[in-house]
């Protein structure tokens, strides 16, 4: 492995991962995140912090997570898939591990309004239960087209007291709630703190979600240990749309000599347009606050993207994954709508779980021809969140009417 | 001396309209420019509309929209603002997020901003943490970089954006987005008194501007008021957009016709 590896110490002191990350933000912004930033610092070498943060992620969330290894999935493939159950945690998906950290942050800063993006809903719905826990106000925006595919996540929302302002513009989905609350962000900067859900944004958030999202990689790290009797595995697959679940997988064994795989969304396929598929099909480009890859045509506009995972259905990626991807320490493959189905119903007919949609495209991944796994090896896959809130989708995809 | 400086150096007061490049046809901006300065705009801020206008209010985001369904590209700006400089010498900033620019090239959009006549540049997601390369290149180049400071920027930040702009900066009026409301009088005059004493450079004020006393208080506190929602709400539906905003930059500049 390359030096650069061993000693990978990123974002740098400005945000940068390289050319990738920064702050490329309104100027009314820059005092809020330098505000975060310093929060941050302190919180990090804080005891009390990290105490009070264990504790909820332990009592409230119910970690540590399992490490499962799938029997089933195992023998059919003819090597050792381990999954990280994330799906296993309170409000179903990793993303809680990110907004308990942020939420503490957000009541040593003093902010009384909580204001989020989302897209399945996950993350609005991870926002919307830890503001309720802690009494803030809340506001989850959301494009109108992900409030149609996913109305059981608003419905919850509404019930952990949280108001979902519906985003009409631009392609009325993640890019267009994360606009939106960008400018509710400026607005309101004094008594609002922002919960971004993903390695995205600008600086310190890349760094800020991943290190909150990181314990699944350290619990995984340990539990693989225990529970293999090998040192390490040979592979780390998750899925990415903003890139949260995989960096907190990734994150913890980057210096390691394994082999390491990012999934995105091919939608209908990387040659169809339609996809959400960044890495393999963007560009070098600036969105919401970050220099990172895009999807983007020849003048620069943000194209629309397209996934079946409302979850993944994002023009861009967090900044570090692009520099995982340039530098070629992580490998990113893609999977389609179709072979997250077929993976979808695969782990629910072979396992006994309900994977959502976004981490359906990691274990599509295992079943494609030229995934370069050998025989006989050990692989984690970040099993990012549960299936119940996809089964309207699928069934709609099916062609069945529930 | 530049159109920029040249402008700034003169004691009058200052009303600049903004205008989103290709709307409400794609052909309209052109004509919309050089009427709008016939009747007394002092300098011309042209939107570069962008698919993602996070500083931006409704009104403006629906003009971007439009303007970028109308087939908007930047070449097309460049093209009419080469036509605009056959008619008149009226300073000229486009306003545009970093996207778009740094899809093109800083060098090739700066070359295309010099040989078009483009004076100024606001980029509104460039902030100094990030602005320095581009706006090094645009001054060598002869371009001003216009940059921004808001209510909540430290006076010593104030006074390095205006270092870094060289010709101008952008004191953005309230904490939000463009067609908020204004906040109160005296809160404002604090800040632009607060921008006065820091800034090394003349400075305009946008965002939430849009009446003639509020052009002439505006002037009053600082170099010049930008008018941008006001001016697109405008003409939003009508049948002649170009009489409609001379119209109304006649009356944001006291002027009865």
């Amino acid at each position: 492995m390359d030096k650069q590896f061993k000693d990978y110490n990123l974002p740098d002191e400005r945000g940068h991962f390289e050319k990738f990350g920064g702050k490329f933000v309104p100027e009314t912004l820059i005092p809020a995140l330098e505000e975060l930033e310093n929060y941050y610092k302190v919180a990090k070498q804080d005891e009390l912090f990290q105490d009070e943060l264990n504790g909820l992620l332990n009592n409230y969330s119910g970690r540590e997570t399992p490490l499962y290894f799938a029997t089933q999935l195992s023998e059919e493939l003819g090597f050792n898939v381990w999954l990280k159950r994330e799906d296993l945690n309170h409000t179903g998906a990793h993303k809680i591990n990110n907004a308990l950290g942020q939420i503490l942050l957000a009541r040593r800063m003093g902010k009384n309004k909580i204001i989020a993006e989302t897209g399945a809903g996950q993350h609005g719905v991870a926002t919307a239960t830890v503001a309720a826990l802690f009494g803030l106000e809340c506001i989850v925006y959301m494009g109108e087209e992900d409030i149609r595919r996913q109305k059981l996540n608003v419905f919850r929302m509404n019930l952990l007291g949280a108001e979902v302002r519906p985003v009409s513009s631009g392609s009325m989905t993640l890019k267009d709630a994360t606009n939106e609350a960008i400018r509710d962000w400026v607005t309101n900067v004094e008594s609002t703190y922002y919960l971004i859900g993903s390695t995205v944004g600008p600086h310190p958030y890349p760094m800020l979600v991943r290190d909150f999202q990181s314990i699944i990689g350290k619990e995984a790290k340990v539990q693989f240990v225990k529970q293999s009797g090998k040192a390490l595995p040979n592979r780390l697959v998750a899925c990415i749309g903003g890139g949260s679940n995989a960096m907190g997988l990734f994150y913890p064994f980057i210096k390691d000599d394994i082999k390491i795989v990012g999934v995105e969304a091919a939608g209908k396929g990387l040659e169809s347009g339609e996809h959400a598929a960044t890495l393999s099909k963007g560009d070098f480009g600036v969105l919401h606050g970050a220099a990172s890859t895009l999807l983007q045509n020849e003048d620069g506009q943000v194209t629309l993207p397209h996934s079946i995972s409302a979850g993944l259905d994002y023009p861009g990626i967090g900044p570090e994954h692009s520099y995982l991807n340039e530098s070629g320490r992580v490998q990113y493959f893609s999977a389609t709508d179709t072979e997250a189905l077929d993976s979808f119903q695969w782990l629910s007919e072979k396992e006994g779980i309900l994977p959502a949609l976004e981490s359906a495209h990691a274990l599509a991944y295992l079943r494609q021809d030229n995934n370069g796994i050998e025989p006989g090896e050990h692989i984690i896959l970040c099993l990012s969140g549960r299936g119940d809130k996809d089964v309207h989708t699928v069934a709609e995809a099916l062609g069945l009417n529930l | 001396m530049n159109r920029i400086q040249k402008l700034f150096s003169e004691p009058k007061e200052k009303l600049i309209p903004f205008l989103t490049a290709g709307y409400p046809e794609l052909d309209s901006t052109v004509e919309l420019v050089c009427n709008a300065a016939e009747v007394g705009a002092d300098m011309i801020e042209i939107g570069i509309p962008f698919s993602d206008p996070q500083a931006d209010g409704p009104i403006i985001q629906a003009s971007s929209q439009q303007a970028l369904d109308n087939g908007i590209t930047l070449k097309t700006i460049f093209e009419q603002v080469t036509e605009i400089r056959k008619r008149t010498d009226v300073p000229i900033a486009l306003m545009g997020y970093y996207n778009p620019i740094l899809k093109m090239g800083h060098e090739t959009f700066l070359d295309y901003c010099i040989s078009s006549g483009v004076d100024g540049l606001i980029l509104p997601d460039l902030p100094l943490e990030e602005a320095e390369p581009f706006c090094e290149l645009a001054k060598s180049k002869g371009a001003s970089p216009i940059l921004l400071v808001a209510p909540n920027t430290p006076n010593e930040r104030i006074r390095k954006i205006s270092e870094l702009a060289g010709d101008l900066i952008y004191a953005v009026s309230i904490l939000g987005i463009t067609g908020n409301d204004l906040a109160s009088k005296d809160a404002l005059q604090e800040y632009l008194n607060r921008v006065r004493e820091n800034s090394v450079t003349p400075f305009v004020v946008g965002f939430g501007i849009s009446t003639r006393d509020d052009v002439v208080w505006f002037n009053q506190h600082s170099d010049g008021a930008v008018v941008g929602s006001a001016i697109i709400k405008n003409m939003n539906g009508s049948s002649n957009p170009v009489e409609r905003t001379k119209s109304l930059i006649q009356g944001l500049k006291g002027i009865i016709s």
